[in-house]
């Protein structure tokens, strides 16, 4: 119990940041519905995240992470959408962070916007055909093209059943609609809701357990809740040991040097 | 029009140990080898710092492109084939050295059985215990024969491994000695000796100790990493052809291999194959390499559409039986037999490992089950492996727990240390009904039709399924697990290709009516095409590649043979009046 208590005050402690995040979706003028005006840059006035810039020539920022930007999704919404869909597969509990906290996002963002989001190597000549293997990636769409349609998807069924968006609900009234999608009860177009959905929670794994080079894993902590070394140059001197051994993580930062 | 280069003795298709063994030893013998791969060069400096599951495993950056070409799938005739468009669904391994750069190193011999099945199983039960839709076939080969080829191949491979009580007779022991078991190799083998099996552990390709072999090759030790099975060793110390026989043939001076280089068609006139035309990927250039013989060494499923689109055999009809090219593929959802267990007190380190580090047992294989009293043929090869688990792809949680959300993340945490699992490899026979041909609606990148594999589940699968899954389940409860989860049986084919598990459609034997190649892997229809590989399989064998090395070794000594002693089949033809 004491473990669900920490939790709750850690989801307070997030508020703050999720706050700002959705005024700033709405003074950017997004969500108002095409009255974007000057874009961005008008929208930077009301920005929280803006307020630590200085002119100093001395870099006393605090330090960022620049690669925590999106570089495929080009909607906010989208993204906020895909942001609530992943902590919902992963969440955070008392064994430690969830999707968002292991950058899980930016990590499906960075995939999506290379070769695996545009299925370079994959067959993508028609016709497609309706089957009944259901695991099968039968359409010609990327996977980048898929996420789009199905985060926007998961979003109108909430707006259409909730009358709110997919981000602002419990979380027990978002796992309603990712399990429609699940289930093939949610009509996409071009592709299948289970497609999308299977695509959806695999690479949340990956984005949980991958080296942290491609933007997920932060700090190695998805391989720490599962007591996984990580990239350990071998075991030769430990295969025959009985007893689990807990090792210190290493990345492939660590070990390519 | 294709370019027409200057003639070599051998064009070889395919740079893995089919066709790598043969390169060696025909260059070392003074033959002018061109080999044609069509994906990228690869050497140990490819490997060494390249332990990234994201890459390897789920993004499978040494495998085939399926944009250039797939295969497509259906389970019976009257269905229509849909295309496995991607790597997930359908992979083989790509770049110098084929599969056997990314395999797991398992290096089993194929038994007796595996190469006379028919008249075997005729001797021990009669001619009734075979179903009337298999199409059970004996390879024109017998153990003893090809024995001398599997010694040679394990010695340039360095195979370690240790005497198996219950496995084929060998004439040498393994080159190495066996690795060194972790503790869940350590408890199954105390179940299985228990439960009066005989377990050892499983001959390996992952090197116990370094290695030098008979051609100066050294292999190194392994060190356990876990990145073995879908990457190449970090360490040399995987025996694949990059490190063996592709170095051998480079010595020489008469090897070049051709990457990036995708072979189309064997070109052939009156029943003689003059050379191979293929494309330049990096500019779409067609070329024209003639050879006196030409060798196919792809995998099974290469293998089979080059002799389909070069129209050469009498394409397999499953209507009538009759016919070669594409009979038999098999091994597409091998029925196996397992259990898997959930300890709760103890916790493993399954994060150690290799490929091929394990315990086995040979006591209910196909040469040792007695089949009286069971609904089907053959026996299962046991197996437990400790491959080295990667956070990715090892998510283990009991029958029942959801797929995502909070008790799924609770129980893969805690399952991640605490699930092991035994099961039997076994084979997988040919039937009348399962085969492959050229698709009729789906063309690869140069709109050449795909390769179409049509298969189903049988009873057979079923039984063996059923009766190999009791068996392991003893052995996990032996083993002390807490939930023990007994595998199903295979329902239907889940409709996808890889693990270098699928076999057939140019398959050996000794009649030119039921089989495409005799026994030095020489096309019956074409005395100087040699086409060796898996593919020669008439059933899929468990653990095929150590077979596979042996079978290479003598089509090796077989096209040296026909090259030196003047032309003509190898093999005297047999007529075995067995029904199509």
């Amino acid at each position: 119990m004491s473990d669900q208590k920490k939790q709750e005050k850690k989801n307070e402690d997030n508020q703050p940041e999720q706050e700002s995040r959705r005024r700033f979706l709405k003074n950017s003028g997004l969500v108002a519905g095409g009255i974007v005006g000057g874009g961005l840059l008008g929208s930077f006035i009301g920005n929280p995240f803006t307020k630590d810039i200085t002119t100093s020539n001395k870099d006393e920022r605090p330090k960022k992470e620049f690669t925590e930007t999106r570089m495929f999704f080009t909607r906010f919404e989208d993204f906020f959408v895909l942001e609530a869909a992943v902590e919902r597969i992963y969440p955070e509990d008392g064994n430690g962070p969830g999707a968002i906290g292991l950058g899980v996002p930016y990590f499906i963002d960075k995939q999506l916007a290379g070769p695996y989001g545009s299925n370079k190597f994959d067959y993508m000549k028609g016709p497609v055909q309706e089957v009944k293997v259901a695991s099968s990636y039968q359409t010609l769409m990327s996977r980048g093209e898929v996420f789009i349609e199905g985060i926007r998807k998961l979003n109108a069924e909430s707006l259409r059943s909730q009358d709110a968006k997919f981000y602002d609900l419990e979380g027990e009234q978002q796992d309603e609609i990712l399990k429609a999608m699940e289930a093939g009860e949610i009509g996409l177009r071009g592709v299948k809701g289970p497609t999308f959905f299977n695509l959806l929670r695999q690479m949340t794994i990956e984005g949980a357990y991958a080296d942290p080079l491609y933007g997920g894993n932060k700090n190695m902590m998805g391989w720490k809740m599962k007591e996984h070394p990580g990239i350990r140059p071998g075991y030769s001197d430990l295969i025959e040991e009985e007893k689990f051994q807990i090792i210190e993580r290493m990345s492939l930062k660590d070990y390519q040097g | 029009m294709a370019i027409k280069l200057d003639k070599v003795d051998v064009v070889v298709v395919g740079t893995g140990w089919a066709g790598g063994i043969p390169s060696a030893e025909l260059a070392k013998k003074g033959y002018k080898v061109v080999a044609l791969e069509r994906g990228r060069d690869h050497d140990h400096s490819d490997f060494v710092g390249s332990k990234d599951e994201l890459r390897y495993a789920s993004r499978y950056e040494i495998m085939t492109d399926n944009s250039i070409s797939t295969v497509t799938a259906r389970g019976t005739l009257d269905e229509e084939a849909f295309p496995l468009r991607t790597q997930s669904e359908n992979f083989e391994g790509n770049n110098v050295g084929g599969s056997s750069v990314h395999w797991s190193g398992v290096t089993q011999r194929g038994r007796k059985f595996d190469l006379q099945a028919r008249s075997i199983t005729i001797d021990k039960y009669g001619e009734d215990k075979i179903p009337a839709d298999m199409n059970l076939q004996d390879m024109g080969i017998t153990y003893e024969e090809l024995e001398p080829y599997f010694d040679q191949f394990e010695k340039t491979a360095g195979t370690s491994g240790e005497d198996d009580p219950m496995g084929p007779p060998r004439s040498d022991s393994y080159p190495t000695g066996p690795m060194r078991p972790s503790y869940p190799v350590k408890l199954f083998k105390e179940a299985a000796s228990k439960l009066g099996y005989h377990p050892i552990m499983i001959p390996s390709a992952n090197l116990s100790e370094q290695y030098e072999n008979p051609d100066g090759e050294t292999i190194n030790a392994c060190q356990y990493c876990s990145f073995c099975m879908m990457y190449g060793c970090d360490f040399g110390a995987k025996s694949d052809p990059v490190a063996t026989v592709i170095r051998t043939a480079k010595k020489t001076g008469n090897y070049e291999i051709r990457t990036e280089s995708y072979a189309r068609r064997v070109i052939h006139k009156d029943g003689k194959a003059s050379g191979v035309l293929y494309v330049d990927m990096r500019t779409g250039m067609e070329y024209e390499q003639p050879a006196d013989v030409v060798v196919l060494a792809g995998y099974t499923i290469s293998n089979t559409h080059l002799m389909l689109l070069s129209e050469i055999g009498k394409p397999y009809d499953p209507k009538t039986g009759e016919g070669v090219i594409g009979k038999n593929s098999a091994g597409l959802a091998s029925p196996g037999g397992s259990a898997t267990g959930f300890f709760e007190d103890k916790k493993f380190n399954l994060f150690m490992g290799s490929g091929s580090l394990g315990g086995t047992f040979s006591d209910l294989d196909s040469d040792n089950i007695d089949n009286s009293d069971l609904g089907f043929i053959g026996g299962g090869i046991c197996e437990i492996r400790q491959r080295g688990s990667g956070p990715i792809g090892s998510n283990p949680v009991p029958q029942g727990t959801p797929r995502w959300g909070k008790e799924f993340k609770e129980k893969s945490l805690h399952y991640a240390n605490r699930m092991l699992s035994v099961g039997f490899m076994s084979p997988s026979f040919g039937w009348k009904f399962n085969y492959m041909d050229l698709d009729p609606n789906y063309t690869d990148m140069f709109n050449d039709p795909l390769l179409r594999i049509t298969h189903s589940v049988t009873e057979q699968d079923k039984k063996f399924s059923e009766y190999f899954s009791a068996r392991a389940e003893e052995i996990m409860k032996e083993m002390g697990a807490d939930i023990i989860e007994k595998g199903n049986p295979p329902q239907e084919w889940r409709h996808t290709q890889g693990y270098g598990e699928t076999s057939g459609g140019v398959i050996m034997g000794d009649d030119p009516k039921t089989s495409a190649v005799n026994n030095y892997s020489q096309v019956w229809d074409m005395d100087n095409l040699f086409v060796i590989g898996a593919s020669a399989l008439p059933h899929k064998i468990p653990q095929q590649t150590g077979t596979l090395g042996a079978l290479a070794y003598r089509a090796a000594e077989g096209i040296d043979k026909y090259l030196s002693d003047g032309s003509g089949l190898l093999v005297e033809k047999k007529s075995n009046a067995i029904k199509a």
